[in-house]
């Protein structure tokens, strides 16, 4: 026996309520945050992540409360993503009760972001996200490459040599998404996860296209992931985390039940 | 009403440690403190830490709570959790070395390098998530608390007391590890109840009525 793979519902959240879209069209109310929090917790899950989508910055404060009022209930991990670009966003957020925070494109833009908010809060808080697509061509050894801004904008730098600079600069854990696969429900890139689980030395989270439960086990099992992340399978009660989980424990996934 | 002071020595964020003790015991005061009185006052302290050792020891001895944690040691229930829980052995290994409260005789330590799972993958440091905590012995703290129970972990260094006694429980990661600590009226824990849902609230819940008595 030993350490437990994790599952971790994902709520998209865009001015105080929760959203997941298809491909980034097509968003769908999925409601309450902190209603929704309540329910992932009874059902089992490991941890759950914020992803902070409010595109305005006034309304940026929205996040802070639904974290407050979920961690005053909800006793596991959570981690809150989204517009953390300053040493004082994640002071902020660690403060209203999150555990971890996520850093996308300020970390691309600023890799010196990450160093000094590791020293400053400690790794074990510091998740770096990190958006990637596959470059290479069919028949050629897989390839990808770091984007921005939603999956629009290459950045060409190889995502492996990234992830690795990230863990060396102080992240405590990664979260990878495939931006080929996100919302397509088609599972994990699973080339992609294992090529940076086997890459680096701290836990890596995949994330990005799951649609059923075997993509979530074959994300651990062919995807060497440490966790994995979903949103839409669980907002709209397709599949309960609990069900997830029996399903990733009937194919030989130790998992907390 | 008894009170419990979780010390405030500005490593960051309690408020999860707050909120779960209130949400585990909710007829106990809980106090978030660093002043040496209000500590001495209550009738049970929460030592939490988290990052690294070096900058918690520093904290300690610039407000003086090192050594009213040592007191405390002496007179009361006292639960250390995550990097409180490190810093009550003598010695750890992070930061090139730093000298600790010595409560425990005992070092702290990083995980090996270049271990692996039964299946050969590499293990990822830190040890983070969910993992099974083996009671050694009956205690008030594990009352109510299925053995192997899963607990939230994250941490790269972990306790090696030098009297194997004082060990309360062990993880395995790939190897058993000192993961809870008991000696007299102290407890530590590696993990987070905090963190860690209903087993957690009610390790909590075990120390707010824990009268320091194995």
């Amino acid at each position: 026996m030993s350490l437990a793979k994790r599952i971790i519902p994902c709520l998209d959240v865009d001015n105080g309520r929760v959203v997941k879209g298809v491909k980034f069209v097509d968003i769908r109310d999925a409601g309450d945050p902190v209603e929704i929090a309540r329910r992932y917790d009874r059902e089992g899950a490991d941890e759950i992540t914020f992803l902070d989508i409010t595109a305005t910055h006034d309304n940026r404060d929205t996040i802070v409360h639904v974290v407050e009022q979920v961690a005053s209930e909800v006793f596991i991990p959570l981690t809150v993503g989204g517009g953390i670009r300053t040493l004082d966003d994640i002071r902020r957020m660690l403060n209203a009760g999150a555990d971890k925070v996520g850093i996308n494109s300020a970390a691309v833009f600023n890799p010196d972001f990450v160093r000094e908010a590791a020293e400053r809060f400690g790794s074990q808080c510091i998740v770096v996200a990190i958006d990637a697509k596959k470059v290479s061509s069919l028949g050629e050894p897989g390839r990808w490459e770091i984007f921005t801004h939603g999956g629009r904008k290459p950045t060409g730098i190889d995502a492996i040599a990234w992830a690795k600079k990230m863990v060396d600069y102080g992240a405590g854990e990664i979260l990878l998404t495939s931006m080929d696969r996100d919302g397509t429900r088609e599972g994990f890139d699973l080339p992609l996860t294992r090529a940076i689980s086997e890459a680096v030395t701290v836990p890596v989270i995949a994330s990005g296209g799951v649609g059923n439960l075997d993509h979530l086990a074959d994300g651990v099992i062919e995807g060497k992931a440490d966790a994995v992340l979903a949103a839409s399978i669980f907002h709209f009660a397709e599949y309960t985390i609990e069900q997830a989980k029996q399903h990733m424990a009937s194919r030989g996934i130790e998992v907390r039940l | 009403m008894s009170t419990v002071a979780v010390i405030d020595y500005g490593m960051g964020n309690l408020h999860s440690i707050v909120k779960a003790l209130q949400h585990a015991a909710p007829e106990v005061d809980v106090v978030c403190v660093s002043d040496a009185d209000t500590i001495l006052g209550a009738d049970r302290v929460v030592f939490p830490g988290v990052g690294a050792i070096r900058d918690c020891m520093q904290a300690l001895k610039q407000s003086g709570l090192d050594a009213v944690i040592q007191q405390v040691a002496n007179t009361k229930p006292l639960l250390g959790i995550c990097l409180g829980m490190q810093a009550l052995l003598t010695d750890s290994e992070e930061n090139n070395g730093i000298q600790c409260l010595d409560v425990v005789a005992g070092h702290v330590v990083h995980f090996a390098e270049a271990l692996t799972d039964g299946d050969g993958n590499a293990l990822k440091i830190p040890h983070m998530g969910w993992n099974q905590v083996h009671q050694l012995h009956p205690h008030p703290l594990w009352e109510n608390i299925p053995q192997d129970s899963r607990f939230y972990f994250v941490h790269s260094y972990y306790a090696q007391p030098d009297d194997a006694a004082a060990i309360a429980a062990t993880t395995q990661y790939p190897n058993a590890f000192t993961c809870a600590l008991a000696q007299d009226n102290v407890f530590a824990v590696q993990f987070h109840p905090e963190k860690s849902q209903a087993v957690g609230l009610q390790l909590l819940n075990n120390f707010l009525h824990w009268d320091g008595h194995v």
